[in-house]
């Protein structure tokens, strides 16, 4: 079996993910590892399907859904695994007044302080006059989490709030 | 000596309510001896319930290290026990030696009373908290045929923050 990687995007409405898994089932596909996700009002999702034809044959069962809902397709061979999670070990919640660059300063900022985003998810609330970015993600940390809080330490005065915590995984 | 099979998701043993024990005797100290070689032989095995290894009966083993913000009693065998009490929520990642390769959040007591026979069929009262009483409650659902599947939130759910004051159940 082959893995390859389905994105598709487009405007919302009820029902998509039946449609794009029961298409995947009835052509003798199976799902591993997805994300979905409303963006900005938009449908996003991004799928593991195996298979044992190529990314080709994928794509040209899935057209005639995504056509006639009107969503754009995207299909890419990949090198996948499953039984291979990685278990985080650090969280870090990021908060303040929207502006560009924060996402851009706490994640350089993280990277060289040695965390591995695993997962990251970012929301704008607020309202259209004061919006507010909050942002979570969690990660491996290859150094202590002294050592992120304190790459992030500065980030306050610039009116960016950040937190940093770290997960213990109880194994029982 | 021996290690003890795990029993993995979706053995239906593993949703059986197990008995309490009647009789702590020397048999029943062998098979403890035997559970935790087995919990100590899994990497970061922080406890074992009996049902993991398909003995339906009311045991438990727990041995949470002592941490920086978190005391905790070291190891402890648990026969029969109950939780007498509960009080406030925390989630925590949790996974399980009974179902490799996922682990996810679970919202449980921040604190919580215990009691318990051990071993020797000696009388226990514990105060837990913090990462030690969550792997109490992790184990003891074991022991009702729950597994942390049965309570998992979502990752996106982040930490709510909310008292919870509940008589126990009589």
């Amino acid at each position: 079996m082959q893995w390859t990687m389905v994105t598709v995007i487009g405007s919302d409405r009820p029902g998509i993910v039946a449609r794009v898994s029961a298409c995947l089932f009835e052509h003798g596909c199976h799902l591993g590892e997805a994300s979905m996700m409303r963006l900005g009002g938009n449908f996003t999702i991004m799928l593991m399907v195996g298979h044992d034809g190529d990314a080709g044959e994928v794509e040209a069962m899935l057209v005639p859904i995504t056509e006639e809902l009107g969503l754009r397709l995207h299909v890419d061979a990949i090198d996948g695994h499953l039984h291979d999670h990685v278990v985080p070990n650090v969280r870090v919640t990021v908060f303040g007044a929207d502006r560009a660059g924060i996402v851009a300063q706490v994640t350089g900022r993280l990277a060289e302080a040695g965390l591995n985003i695993l997962d990251l998810e970012s929301d704008v609330g607020g309202s259209v006059e004061a919006p507010i970015y909050v942002m979570h993600i969690e990660g491996l940390a290859a150094g202590s989490i002294e050592r992120l809080r304190e790459a992030l330490a500065d980030l306050d005065e610039a009116g960016i709030d950040t937190r940093v915590e770290s997960i213990e995984t109880l194994i029982g | 000596m021996a290690r003890l099979e795990i029993l993995t998701y979706p053995d239906p043993r593993l949703k059986q309510e197990s008995h309490p024990v009647e009789a702590i005797d020397d048999a029943l100290r062998a098979f403890i001896v035997d559970l935790e070689e087995t919990m100590r032989a899994g990497p970061g095995g922080v406890g074992i319930a009996a049902p993991q290894v398909g003995r339906l009966e009311r045991v438990v083993i727990v041995d949470v290290p002592p941490r920086k913000k978190s005391s905790s009693h070291g190891r402890q065998v648990l026969i029969n026990p109950e939780i007498t009490a509960w009080d406030g929520m925390a989630i925590g990642r949790e996974g399980c030696m009974s179902v490799p390769d996922y682990t996810g959040n679970v919202i449980r007591a921040e604190r919580i009373g215990l009691s318990a026979l051990d071993e020797h069929g000696a009388s226990h009262e514990f105060e837990m908290h913090g990462f030690e009483a969550r792997a109490v409650q992790h184990e003891l659902d074991h022991l009702d045929g729950f597994l942390f599947l049965d309570r998992l939130v979502s990752r996106r759910n982040d930490l709510f923050r909310r008292k919870v004051y509940q008589a126990p159940p009589k």
